[in-house]
């Protein structure tokens, strides 16, 4: 028997909700405090974007991201949900221009921390050039706002992965929460094969594509500071864990991470596979972390996993 | 031109920079007599994570020893799309070296971007798309994406993206788009001076804020960005 919707908390149903399943809005209404998401030009406005007709493709009324405030825990965030669903959560002209007056904002006011839902294959190819610049105005207002002290925080999940130019946007976040189907990287693996040929990346073989670009791989790496399973719920949690944890940007950070990747490419540099680099990390029978659980993996990287914290 | 002709046209008072497999590293003497710092890629080297971070340690190393403005010169390949590069975390990489430029430029060593050749993509977002002014010289051909791959995603034939490319700058490869869309925010001349030219540049610099949504707007090349950019910023600046 399922109990009736209405006695269902919304923790409950959070739970029960898979991220890499939901919708851009039902990732933000679970994650967010109940009933507390406003939306700043919602789809009722019908900012479309001005160059998919040039293509004759449909237009979405929100293009593909949705941008707004609400309540974590009774403090407030800024928010942004790029819809997988939509051009692949591609960026465009208006779609990136959302986010990028949402961390404008941010760093005016200096104390409201962003939470950026990627979901997305980087950049739409039909408005090519728009969408580049989105992305470099974008990384520009991440780090102006993280300079004013803003912590921003992104959540990986999505079914579209976080791509391209959404890879380096991840980079500049103050901190990273990924979920196992959560795949960062900036060249995707169809992208590879047809530039380097199926000897150098075979996009079919999936196995191959998660234990390269997936959130295990990720959080073990130290690319991103917490694994979560893959509920809403689970992700609530992490971005407040990521929020108690960030601190302001400085120079200490950036020499940080550029000691952080030396040594990064010092250990594993050589490596030929992920699990090459899991065993190097020493993690006996490395080759079976794809198949384990998220409880065990979290244990498992909680232990072993590098972070990335104090040094991005 | 080639580099070692833009390098002299530049800098006739010296300078020390060396490429390395690609990468431009060094230092050289503007008119003023003060330092300015270089940095690169050169013969479209792809833009991987070893060259990355030889790039980013550069500028690191030179924030708090010295002062002056840096000096991004680009004539790269796209990011280098590997199966190493990616399990290695290029978005990492790619991302630092934008992140330690524009840290420069926030905090008084303002930054210039000179485009003289290929880039694209994740190589082009890290270097000159990094830097406070992108400048582009006649003859650069940078490509966010280029048509043959864009007609094979978009399953449009090259003729039908070729004719659609004459009336929008909004897709099509080439520094005159990028121009357009205020993302190359001037474009140099070949026949006279480098120097004469970066010094006019530098004695101009526009301030550190992001204006380039602003500039797409007035060149006609991107209508929305702006208005939509600071529609965003007063509604979230009124929820506070």
């Amino acid at each position: 028997m399922t109990a009736p919707l209405k006695d269902i908390t919304p923790a409950e149903r959070a739970r029960s909700t898979s991220f890499y399943e939901a919708s851009a809005r039902t990732r933000l209404e679970l994650l967010l405090d109940a009933g507390s998401f406003v939306e700043f030009i919602g789809p009722e406005q019908r900012e479309v974007s001005p160059h998919l007709k040039i293509f004759d493709l449909p237009e979405q009324f929100d293009d593909g991201i949705v941008v707004g405030h609400g309540r974590l825990d009774g403090a407030q965030v800024f928010v942004a949900a790029q819809e997988g669903r939509f051009m692949g959560g591609a960026f465009g002209e208006v779609h990136g221009a959302k986010l990028t007056g949402l961390l404008r904002a941010a760093r005016q006011i200096g104390s409201i921390p962003v939470l950026i839902l990627f979901d997305t294959g980087g950049v739409r190819l039909q408005e090519a050039n728009a969408g580049e610049l989105a992305i470099a105005e974008i990384m520009r207002a991440v780090m102006e706002a993280r300079s004013s002290g803003v912590k921003v925080i992104g959540l990986i999940g999505g079914r579209s992965g976080c791509y391209g130019g959404g890879g380096l946007i991840a980079g500049c976040c103050s901190a990273l929460a990924v979920s196992e189907p959560g795949r960062i990287a900036v060249s995707g693996p169809e992208v590879i094969e047809t530039n380097r040929g199926v000897e150098e990346f075979d996009s079919r073989d999936r196995a191959l594509v998660w234990r390269t670009m997936g959130g295990k791989h990720r959080r073990l790496l130290g690319a991103a500071d917490v694994f979560a399973a893959d509920n809403v719920q689970d992700f609530r949690e992490a971005a407040l864990e990521l929020l108690g944890l960030v601190g302001p940007l400085g120079l200490e950070r950036l020499k940080a991470e550029q000691e952080r990747l030396a040594d990064r490419l010092r250990r594993y540099g050589a490596c030929e596979d992920a699990v090459d680099i899991w065993t190097a990390e020493g993690i006996v029978h490395a080759e079976t972390v794809p198949e384990l659980p998220a409880d065990q993996f979290i244990a498992l990287a909680d232990r072993i996993g590098r972070t990335s914290r104090d040094a991005r | 031109m080639t580099l070692d002709d833009i390098i002299t046209s530049l800098f006739p008072d010296g300078h020390e920079v060396r490429s390395d497999k690609g990468v431009l590293l060094g230092s050289a003497t503007l008119r003023s007599g003060d330092s300015m710092l270089v940095l690169g890629v050169a013969d479209r080297t792809a833009l991987g994570v070893d060259e990355a971070l030889r790039l980013s340690g550069h500028v690191l190393r030179s924030i708090g020893r010295d002062s002056g403005p840096i000096l991004v010169l680009v004539d790269s390949d796209s990011q280098r799309m590997s199966k190493r590069d990616e399990l290695l975390g290029l978005n990492e990489f790619l991302a630092h070296l934008a992140k330690v430029l524009i840290h420069a430029d926030m905090n008084g060593r303002p930054t210039i971007g000179l485009l003289y050749g290929h880039s694209a993509a994740g190589a082009l977002l890290a270097t000159g798309l990094a830097t406070r002014v992108l400048v582009g010289l006649p003859g650069a051909d940078p490509a966010v994406m280029d048509l043959p791959s864009m007609a094979k995603v978009t399953k449009l034939s090259m003729e039908a993206l070729e004719e659609k490319a004459k009336s929008t700058p909004v897709f099509a490869p080439g520094l005159s788009n990028l121009a357009q869309m205020g993302a190359v925010h001037m474009i140099w001349s070949n026949t006279t001076s480098l120097a004469d030219q970066l010094e006019a540049l530098l004695a101009d610099m526009p301030a550190a804020r992001d204006g380039r949504d602003t500039l797409g707007k007035v060149r006609g090349g991107r209508l929305k960005a702006a208005e939509i950019a600071e529609r965003v910023r007063d509604l979230a600046l009124q929820a506070r």
